[in-house]
């Protein structure tokens, strides 16, 4: 398959995977039993799309389970640490949002398939963009811990935004083809929608700071490798063998 | 599953005495409604003990499905394929569900989800022995389903019928999901025992691990049962934990068979004047051993879960005053 057409494909398989698996972190471990449940049910969503992207990549397992931090291809936000739940809210906010708005027009993507997985996961994702906006609005106008937190949590993920919205030599031409979704075009109305959830928790929107970007070239942070570590044992410390 | 009693053996049966205290013809008609299989609701009259019994039971269901999340959540990230991690946070997930459906029918009985779970964290209730043990290996992930939810299926089975109406109903939706899981964890059993020799062996290790314990899933014998005769009079058990142990060991033996693995117990036997297997006995020493806390990984599982909700705390007050301040608003316009 042409390769600029499965690098898409991990991009956006690798961030769903990589969210995934950072939420499934919490199962058991969550503030409260419905949050429990809300957070394993979107990373199993997200497991999910994330198996259906890498399919059209190639072998998914080989994929999410055989490549090392320089070949994964996700977009530094979902690699963030769980932190706190407010931390994990905000990466949630940030990503969610601007996650339905991309599978919304990916929907009406050239290649059938993309736009296939892209018309089913959008129902999900947006229960997800919901889920996040609610707990931004109950946390920032909650008690004065929460807004603390809530204030500090988008502090450490805002300078992961911009990434999201990158254009690069090999999106162009996907691009050009109507392949691929043009996230600058999604810009504006993801600002319109965090702007206006972030009213609704009675907080600022945070200053504009330099974006930290690298994540779809595999410049990644240093909690990448952990995370890989971690999913990748089995399969690399048995190799050759079914599960 | 979840339901045997956990109480120490020492502690005598719940008398029938107690029972003088309640109205003789209210006990009377009770106990004939209970003995024609109709379902006892939240506003009908119980007895006191009857009413003490079910929470304790529903609660450490509920407890068990919780801290069950543990053991299995510990693989979740190293799930070895995408399908196995999806299929495990689907499981894990449900028994989050089943955990809900049991505090909600608990509740019906005046008791609320907090103070169930307080009990939990200060120790004073308890949750089933099993998720006392460690998962070291991908293989108890296969053992836990085929062996835990298979025991928790026959236990459950039953309890679709038990007298009280709320745990019934909970029992029906729960039972459907179990069988799924238990399915999921037999075909992972059945992928490594055709395996890798390494796998083969974490198979047949994580088996004679999870064997003795999940005998003792179905809770001590009959004759060291303080509850059981009571339980079963009022329709709260509906079979005794020899029965039930009888029956795993029948159901499960030739699955084990299937696939190659060795039940760890030299004793085992197809008896055939019975049409059952005859079996070694059960280390009821280390059962309360466990029940008093000592297993292996007791002291995490708490720890987990008594940090869980207290590093929540914050979270569940926003909530609840972001909702307070909701209902002034509403109030005020
Ligand atoms: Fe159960
Ligand atoms: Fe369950
Ligand atoms: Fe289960």
């Amino acid at each position: 398959m042409d390769r600029a057409l499965s690098d898409y494909a991990m991009r956006l398989g690798d961030d769903s995977l990589i969210l995934g698996q950072r939420l499934s972190e919490w199962c058991g471990h969550a503030p409260m039993l419905e949050l429990d449940l809300s957070l394993a049910n979107i990373g199993l969503d997200l497991v999910g799309q994330a198996t259906h992207f890498l399919m059209l990549a190639g072998d998914a397992d080989r994929l999410a389970f055989h490549r090392d931090v320089l070949d994964f291809k996700n977009c530094l936000l979902v690699e963030q640490p769980n932190g706190d739940f407010a931390q994990t809210i905000a990466r949630q906010f940030l990503f969610s949002n601007w996650q339905e708005l991309q599978l919304r027009e990916l929907s009406g993507s050239a290649n059938e398939t993309l736009a296939s997985i892209a018309a089913k996961a959008v129902k999900e994702v947006s229960y997800h963009a919901r889920f996040a906006n609610e707990w931004v609005v109950r946390l920032g106008d909650g008690t004065d811990e929460s807004r603390a937190r809530m204030v500090q949590a988008l502090e450490w993920m805002w300078r992961f935004g911009d990434e999201l919205f990158d254009v690069d030599a090999q999106l162009d031409p996907l691009i050009a083809e109507r392949i691929a979704v043009d996230p600058r075009e999604l810009r504006a109305e993801w600002e319109a929608r965090v702007t206006k959830t972030l009213a609704q928790a009675t907080l600022d929107v945070p200053v504009p700071r330099r974006g930290a970007r690298g994540g779809r070239m595999g410049h990644h942070s240093e909690h990448l490798g952990h995370l890989l570590a971690t999913m990748q044992f089995l399969p690399r410390a048995y190799p050759g063998t079914v599960w | 599953m979840y339901t045997t009693e956990l109480e120490d053996k020492n502690k005598k049966p719940a008398p029938r005495e107690v029972l003088v205290a309640e109205d003789p013809a209210k006990l009377v008609a009770f106990e004939a409604r209970v003995a024609a299989d109709e379902f006892i609701e939240p506003k009908d009259w119980m007895p006191a003990a009857y009413r003490k019994t079910l929470v304790r039971q529903m609660s450490q269901h509920a407890h068990s499905e919780i801290v069950g999340m543990l053991p299995e959540g510990n693989w979740i990230t190293r799930a070895p394929s995408l399908r196995r991690k999806a299929v495990l946070l689907a499981k894990v997930q449900d028994e989050g569900g089943h955990g809900l459906y049991l505090y909600a029918a608990a509740e019906t009985l005046g008791t609320s989800r907090e103070e169930m779970i307080e009990a939990l964290h200060s120790g004073r209730a308890k949750y089933s022995t099993i998720f006392n043990y460690p998962t070291l290996t991908w293989a108890d992930i296969g053992a836990i389903g085929w062996l835990v939810d298979g025991a928790a299926i026959l236990n459950q089975v039953p309890l679709q019928r038990t007298s009280y109406g709320p745990y019934a109903r909970a029992m029906v939706k729960i039972c459907k999901e179990e069988s799924f899981h238990q399915r999921q964890g037999f075909e992972i059993m059945t992928v490594l025992a055709g395996g890798s020799p390494e796998q083969r062996r974490m198979a047949q290790d994580a088996l004679d691990r999870w064997w003795w314990p999940s005998l003792m899933m179905f809770g001590p014998p009959d004759d060291n049962s303080p509850n059981t005769a009571q339980s079963i009079r009022w329709r709260i058990k509906r079979e005794t934990n020899d029965e039930l142990r009888q029956k795993f060991v029948d159901v499960t033996v030739p699955q084990a068979d299937a696939i190659g693995l060795k039940v760890p117990d030299p004793k085992l036997a197809w008896n055939e004047a019975r049409g059952s297997y005859d079996f070694g006995p059960v280390d009821w020493e280390e059962f309360y051993a466990v029940v008093r806390g000592e297993g292996l990984v007791a002291k995490d599982r708490m720890k987990a879960r008594v940090a869980a909700w207290e590093d929540g705390a914050w979270v569940r007050e926003a909530a609840t005053a972001h909702a307070a301040k909701h209902v002034v608003k509403a109030a005020a316009e």
